[in-house]
């Protein structure tokens, strides 16, 4: 019993994992105040979803799923390629609210607040992850390989030139180099790994409906770069484990579901604070934003 | 005599710039000769940055024409203005703060860094060529010790320092500098006008914003004065020194 309880924790924080440090390569290490990122993780669950529904392979519909994500990343670079801070942060969470809304409204394509149930379980060569042991594998092993990839990328010569983007946009472009090419890659290949966390998701929990996809559920996420480190890969596993695992003592205390909810919100908050009052760049963060 | 066979490098031909009802730039007309150093002074607001700032794309030019070695390069985007060969050091400090002096100063001599895959799978290797010249550089200015420094972390003198050398690494066929020396101490001043005259010997072609007259009389070979957005004077620095119309007017001496 135990054991399927802490099996169910690691599949969030693999999930978790892989939206976190995708967010902390366009936030962290771009400085693109990103509030798409729940979009993008949205885009990727529905196309997942939808393709397996229509009896397509697993490794089709998670490539999909991210690849889908990640031309909606382009996408939505091209509008903001001139916002920056705020404005950037408020014209992403329209475009959040606008995948919320058609998700929720399309209703032909996604069932609107029916949401989409009996996605079948992942299977590859022949093997299904029926169990959640194994899905926890697989889980796990797509967390490695996003984590790799990124840090990969960020420990780059092309890693330094987003975050001389981060620090000084003019100054990139005074030096010859295309910033719009720049941040419309990172912001790409961030949303491609929210798509693959989508995907994941909607695998996972077999059901997705449009309430898993509001702006509420970015909280911990953002939460968790800020409270990890921004641009810091390290402070983000360690976060992505403290947030996910903080909360749930709260089930054991007897609480009814309905206030577990808003407490859980609570919690988020209360650390957030902290954490910006008495260590404002987070457990491993370097930088400083001006 | 000399001078009469240098090329012109620039061509500021009538240029206007116009915000709202104030004449910023007003039909500014100069040209920049090759491997020489020009200082543009001039009182505040006389319109120096802005010239600066049209030329390098910052800005759009209202009416007028800019030429770099022949080419049109009015309006252009500033990274292509960047990539045509302009090189340019701004007024305040533009250092990558979080990235060490060694990350900043490989920034403009890496030309493969946009490219993704060819970053991804590590076919931008930095070489033994661009680690010379990133310590020839530091080395001339006496700040070795700073290489692996977070740019953060380093003083006025030494950040200004360090944004000279990138703007000169930067690939480029003309300098522009505005304000190199404000702000920094005089010992420090002396060590730029070396490096400035260095710069020239090698054949560099640098024009400079300056207040500080000693320092543009002491570099330059031409100065041009400005005031209320047009050219008021050109002329060598004995030339310009001994016209007691524009010391009296323009630079209150």
């Amino acid at each position: 019993m135990f054991s399927a309880y802490l099996i169910h924790l690691l599949i969030l924080i693999g999930i978790y994992l892989i939206l976190a440090i995708s967010l902390q390569l366009s936030v962290g290490f771009t400085g693109l105040l990103n509030f798409g990122h729940i979009a993008f993780y949205c885009v990727g669950a529905y196309i997942s979803a939808l393709l397996a529904l229509a009896g397509l392979p697993f490794w089709i519909c998670i490539l999909f799923a991210g690849m889908g994500a990640m031309v909606f990343g382009f996408l939505l670079a091209i509008p903001t390629n001139k916002l920056k801070g705020d404005y950037l942060a408020l014209a992403t969470m329209g475009f959040s609210f606008v995948i919320y809304a058609v998700a929720l409204n399309w209703t032909n394509l996604t069932r609107g607040p029916l949401g989409l149930p009996g996605i079948p379980k992942p299977a590859l060569f022949g093997f299904t992850f029926s169990s959640n042991l194994s899905f926890l594998i697989l889980t796990l092993i797509i967390a490695s390989i996003s984590y790799f990839i990124i840090k990969r990328i960020v420990s780059s010569p092309f890693g330094k030139i987003l975050e001389a983007t981060r620090d000084d946009e003019l100054a990139v472009r005074i030096l010859g180099k295309n910033t719009f090419k720049i941040k419309s890659l990172s912001l790409g290949i961030s949303a491609f790994f929210a798509g693959i966390a989508g995907s994941l998701y909607a695998y996972y929990i077999t059901f997705i409906d449009p309430s898993s996809f509001t702006l509420l559920q970015l909280i911990p996420i953002v939460s968790i770069i800020i409270i990890g480190g921004l641009a810091s890969l390290k402070g983000t596993i360690i976060a992505t484990i403290i947030l996910v695992l903080l909360p749930e003592p709260l089930r054991f205390i007897g609480f009814p579901s309905s206030i577990i909810g808003p407490i859980r919100q609570m919690i988020y908050a209360l650390l957030l604070l902290l954490i910006l009052i008495y260590k404002p760049k987070g457990f491993y963060g370097k930088i400083e934003l001006e | 005599m000399e001078k009469l066979n240098l090329s012109k490098i620039l061509e500021i031909k009538n240029i206007k710039k116009h915000f709202g009802g104030i004449k910023a730039v007003n039909d500014c007309s100069f040209e920049i000769k090759e491997k020489m150093i020009t200082a543009l002074i001039g009182p505040n607001g006389a319109g120096k940055t802005t010239v600066f700032n049209l030329i390098s794309g910052l800005m759009r030019v209202d009416m007028g024409k800019i030429l770099l070695n022949g080419i049109n390069i009015t309006n252009k985007s500033i990274e292509d203005i960047s990539n045509l060969g302009i090189s340019r050091l701004f007024q305040q400090s533009r250092l990558f703060n979080n990235l060490t002096v060694r990350e900043n100063l490989l920034l403009p001599m890496d030309n493969e860094d946009t490219k993704f895959w060819k970053n991804f799978f590590g076919r931008n290797k930095i070489t033994k060529e661009k680690e010379s010249k990133i310590n020839e550089m530091l080395e001339f200015v006496e700040l070795k010790e700073i290489k692996s420094k977070q740019a953060r972390d380093l003083s006025y003198g030494q950040k200004r320092l360090v944004e000279l050398i990138r703007t000169i690494l930067n690939p480029h066929i003309f300098l522009m500098l505005d304000e190199p020396v404000a702000g920094i101490s005089p010992q420090l001043r002396g060590v730029l006008a070396q490096f400035l005259l260095k710069l020239k010997s090698q054949g560099e072609t640098i024009l400079l914003i300056e207040h500080d007259m000693n320092f543009a009389f002491g570099v330059s070979n031409e100065i041009i004065v400005m005031d209320e957005g047009r050219v008021i004077a050109e002329g060598g620095p004995e030339e310009i020194k001994n016209n007691s119309r524009i010391l009296e007017a323009y630079l209150g001496e």
